[in-house]
């Protein structure tokens, strides 16, 4: 049945759907925001407790996601995978650093004996917090401002910039964006831990926490504007249909006027976001982070689509124009984008009984029980 | 294709072997002790007892400390295969990036999900669902470890796919005969099986050194008495599956085969050499004797190799100067045609970039001929083929002799908890406490055994690992090749403290 689409749609359907793994991990990138709150939010020892054992249930979804994320990309575009990870070595190498050292530090901080330290495990996790997702975000940025990269007739690329990767890093767009990220993360982790959080046991805590949500957004407007700003103005990436790829001014203005629906997700999604502000600094509300974590998922998915679609290389080279790769000539063959599309279909359940779990889990708040627990981090 | 730089093969594999290595320090402890700790679950839901509960998270806990930087040394070697082979990547991603994604989807996210029920859920969800999530996190893992053996059995035995000129990469025509291929189903029942023993005897080590200080009596007997049971079966099933992967190799890869064997020269009713040393002077072609002193079981490996002791066995000078007698073909004539492929490849190509579509044509069915010797192309000497003898030798030795240890241990230790008599036998713990970190050794000299033993290849007759690197200097992989050994071997330390206090400090409401 799947097997009788043609290559173009499979390819579509899983630029759609990598696009999903990605935007749901950054909804899950609450968990790095909120291990950079826990130096400012997080006044005592029970404080941090609280906010460690709260993050503590959720990080390995995120980190999963981001696996995930990385499978999928080698499985339906497997050219992406090779050049990107294989070229842009040090901004990756970078970013994996900082999941290594986050993936024990949850475990690790509070055991006695523990080598390092508490606090050396709380700045892994603030490293992983910041640096971690600022690049992440400015690896992001080069789907829109390219990359140093030359493929060449048997399909093997080879990286022409000599800081691997790093060098996106500096570029004010990549940045930006990156930064926007890192704020972003923040805003719905502090979301998360006024939902989570049993805060009669700390009300403090929860005051810090609302004020955080607010501030951390300011801090972010800048960024986000800068970025949205200039992806408007922006010479980007086409390709015609001969498949020759070329500068085109407004490219990224052209795909929103032309994918109308993409910009109803980048509007929708921040309105969204500012809502779940609204409603947990001002207002009170405990439900924020649905409207941020929803409202981040949409952003993310119009990103992604604006990369991807309506004839734009996602991953453009700056060095060789016709080196750019798109969702056409980057994924993997007919019979493979099929048979993954089969076992995509389990993707629902997965989801099913991460919320069933979530739920269960979730219906009693964070609290001193949790904190005393043998097993607590 | 560019020059191979040597450095930077070098470096890429000393890197993965290096990740590889770590994160299987942690994986066949986590994939042994998720089912142990089903069981000591499952036990005490039955019972309703105490002990049982506080037998099960003391377990538990180490589960988790291990658990963690399984996972952090899980992730470097998802993006590895990108960073560091993305030559590779490109030629064979189509199929070898299904498994990993499929991995993702169907296995870590059950881990992930479960694990947090199993280890914060005690208080929060019904005793079933808790057992039930137990079960959810032991399923999970053995079935990443499915997956990911998959991927590795396909590039031992590369099946299921075709080569396709004009994207210059092997693509996918059969998921079934991928996953269901023999050697991918010898890979996953040896490893797991394998890791149970490694799990198993990661108990009875602690739970020795408990009754050697007399601490925790009643908790390490019955810990134990699970432990011996479970070691035992997956001792038998280890043998059964080993001799498996043995029969497996001979019909896929004989060159490894006879590597660990230590067979130059091929023979009918071949014997298997129990003890033995080789002659390190012995080069492929030459007339030296193969072993310094040997003992052989006649006619064993033919039996094991083929099922039939009168069979022929090609030995490693077999296989690399070819034996018309036996049908063989040797490495030197493959790696003639081998050359002609690229040739028409190239010519290919070039013909397609001009738009002469008749030459095109001709290179294209030219090319054809010859395409299944591709990746012989790229050996510079018919004896590159030939992987370390020595170490594929020593190290197959060294895991088939600790196997028979393992299984003594295993079966002293049933007896004597069977008796009641276990607490008397001092001079057993001591070999308790020995057999985890023999496992382990065992564990990892298998792994040695299957990728040293294929070597050149990164996948069998098809891709060298020089063609399979990614293409950057090799500066930047000592670099990270340094970073890793630092923070793993950090971490690594930083475990190793904790667990030992937490077993210092023994299971809640015991002494
Ligand atoms: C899914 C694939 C896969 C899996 C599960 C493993 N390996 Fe592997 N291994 C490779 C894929 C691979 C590779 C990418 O293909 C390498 C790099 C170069 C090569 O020939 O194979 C390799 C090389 C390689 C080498 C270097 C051999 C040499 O240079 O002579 C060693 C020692 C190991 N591996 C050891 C391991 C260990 C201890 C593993 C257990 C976790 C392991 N491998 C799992
Ligand atoms: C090159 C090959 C490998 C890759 C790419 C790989 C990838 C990974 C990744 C990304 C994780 C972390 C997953 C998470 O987010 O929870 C992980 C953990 C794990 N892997 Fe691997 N892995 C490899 C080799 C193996 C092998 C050979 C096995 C088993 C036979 C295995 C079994 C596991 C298990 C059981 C875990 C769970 C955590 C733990 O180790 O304690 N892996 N692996
Ligand atoms: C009866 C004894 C055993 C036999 C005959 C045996 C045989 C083998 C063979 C032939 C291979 C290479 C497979 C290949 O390259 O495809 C292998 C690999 C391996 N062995 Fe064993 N083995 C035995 C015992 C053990 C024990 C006791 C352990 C560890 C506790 C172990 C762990 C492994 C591992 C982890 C691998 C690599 C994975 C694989 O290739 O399946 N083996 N074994």
């Amino acid at each position: 049945m799947i097997g009788n689409l043609d290559i173009s749609i499979l390819q579509q359907l899983w630029w759609i759907i990598a696009s999903i793994v990605g935007s749901l991990f950054l909804f899950l990138t609450f968990v790095q925001g909120g291990q950079t709150l826990l130096w400012q939010v997080a006044k005592n020892s029970t404080e941090k407790a609280l906010v460690i054992n709260s993050l503590g249930r959720k990080w390995e979804l995120t980190f999963t996601t981001l696996v995930l994320f990385g499978g999928a990309l080698f499985a339906a575009f497997p050219k992406f995978y090779a050049t990107s990870f294989g070229g842009a070595y040090w901004v990756w190498m970078l970013i994996l650093f900082t999941f290594i050292v986050q993936a024990v530090s949850y475990e690790y901080r509070k055991k006695p004996d523990n080598v390092l330290g508490e606090k050396v495990y709380e700045l892994f996790l603030l490293i992983n917090g910041s640096v971690g997702i600022l690049l992440i975000g400015a690896a992001v940025g080069t789907f829109f401002t390219g990359s140093n990269f030359i493929v060449n007739d048997f399909n093997q690329s080879r990286w022409t910039h000599p800081l691997m990767g790093v060098e996106a890093a500096f570029s004010l767009f990549n940045l930006s964006l990156g930064l926007f990220l890192v704020f972003n993360a923040r805003v719905i982790g502090a979301m998360y831990l006024i939902n989570n959080i049993d805060h009669s046991v700390a009300p403090e805590l929860e005051t810090r926490l609302r004020k955080a949500c607010l501030i951390n957004l300011i801090c972010a407007l800048p960024f986000l504007l800068y970025v949205l700003g200039s992806l408007l103005l922006m010479d980007g990436f086409g390709v015609d249909e001969s498949g020759v790829v070329s500068i085109v001014a407004g490219k990224y203005l052209a795909n929103l006027l032309a994918m109308p629906q993409v910009l109803v997700l980048l509007l929708a999604g921040l309105v969204l976001v500012v809502w779940g502000v609204i409603s947990t600094s001002f207002l009170g509300g405990y439900r924020g982070i649905w409207f941020g974590g929803l409202g981040t998922v949409l952003v993310g998915l119009a990103v992604f689509f604006t990369a991807g679609f309506n004839n734009t290389p996602f991953y453009p080279s700056k060095a060789d124009l016709q080196s750019s790769l798109t969702i056409y000539n980057a994924s993997s063959s007919h019979y493979t984008l099929t048979a993954m599309s089969y076992v995509a279909l389990v993707i629902p359940f997965v989801l099913a009984y991460i919320v069933y779990v979530w739920k269960l889990m979730d219906s009693k708040k964070i609290g001193q029980d949790d904190i005393n627990d043998s097993k607590a981090y | 294709m560019g020059e191979i730089d040597l450095g930077l093969v070098s470096w890429s594999r000393a890197q993965f072997a290096l990740t590889a290595m770590y994160h299987w320090v942690f994986v066949p402890l986590t994939l042994g002790l998720s089912f142990l700790c089903a069981f000591f679950e499952s036990i005490y839901v039955k019972t309703g007892k105490e002990e049982w509960r506080n037998l099960t998270k003391f377990w538990m806990t180490l589960f988790g400390i291990n658990f963690a930087i399984g996972v952090a040394t899980g992730i470097i070697m998802e993006f590895e295969f990108g960073t560091n082979w993305s030559n590779y990547s490109w030629m064979v991603g189509d199929i070898f990036g299904a498994p990993l994604a499929v991995e993702g989807i169907v296995a870590f996210f059950l881990e992930a999900t479960f694990f947090v029920v199993m280890f914060f859920g005690w208080d929060r969800v019904s005793k079933g669902f808790h057992l039930f999530s137990t079960w959810m996190v032991a399923i999970g893992s053995n079935l990443s470890a499915l997956w990911i053996l998959v991927a590795n059995g396909w590039m031992q035995f590369p099946t299921g796919m075709a080569f396709n000129p004009d994207t210059v990469r092997f693509e996918m025509q059969n998921f079934w005969e991928v996953l269901f291929s023999p050697v991918a189903i010898a890979k996953f029942t040896h490893t797991t099986s394998s890791s149970f023993l490694v799990g198993s005897l990661f108990v009875i080590a602690i739970s020795s050194w408990f009754l050697m200080r007399g601490r925790h009596i009643d908790m390490a007997k019955k810990s134990i008495v699970v432990a011996s049971v479970f070691g035992l079966f997956s001792f038998v099933y280890v043998g059964f599956t080993g001799d498996e992967s043995a029969y497996v190799n001979a019909s896929t890869q004989p060159m490894k085969l006879a590597a660990y064997e230590g067979l130059w020269e091929g023979e009918r009713n071949a014997g298997l050499v129990a003890v033995g040393a080789l002659n390190p002077a012995k080069k492929p072609g030459d007339d030296k004797d193969s072993f310094l002193f040997e003992i052989t079981i006649p006619k064993a490996l033919s039996l094991m190799a083929n099922r039939d002791t009168d069979s022929f066995v090609p030995g490693i000078d077999d296989l690399v100067y070819g034996n018309e007698a036996e049908g063989i073909v040797g490495v030197d004539k493959k790696m003639e045609r081998g050359k002609q492929a690229l040739h028409h490849l190239t010519a290919y190509k070039e013909a397609k970039k001009s738009g002469d579509e008749a030459a095109a044509q001709t290179a294209l069915a030219s090319f054809k001929v010859d395409q299944d010797y591709l990746g012989f192309a790229y050996l510079t000497s018919p004896e590159e083929a030939v992987p370390p003898v020595q170490t594929t030798f020593y190290t197959f030795h060294i895991m088939v002799y600790l196997a028979l240890f393992f299984g003594f241990i295993c079966i002293a230790y049933l007896v004597y908890s069977l008796k009641g008599t276990i607490e008397q036998k001092r001079w057993l713990f001591p070999l308790g406490i020995a057999s985890f970190f023999l496992a382990m050794l065992a564990s990892q000299a298998g792994w040695a055994v299957a990728e040293i033993g294929r070597q050149p290849w990164a996948i069998q007759d098809m891709m060298p690992v020089g063609v399979a690197t990614s293409n950057i200097a090799k500066g930047n992989v000592i670099a990270t090749f340094w970073m890793f050994t630092a923070l793993f071997t950090l971490l690594l330390f930083a475990e190793v403290k904790i667990m030992l206090n937490v077993i210092k400090k023994g299971p809640e409401g015991s002494k």
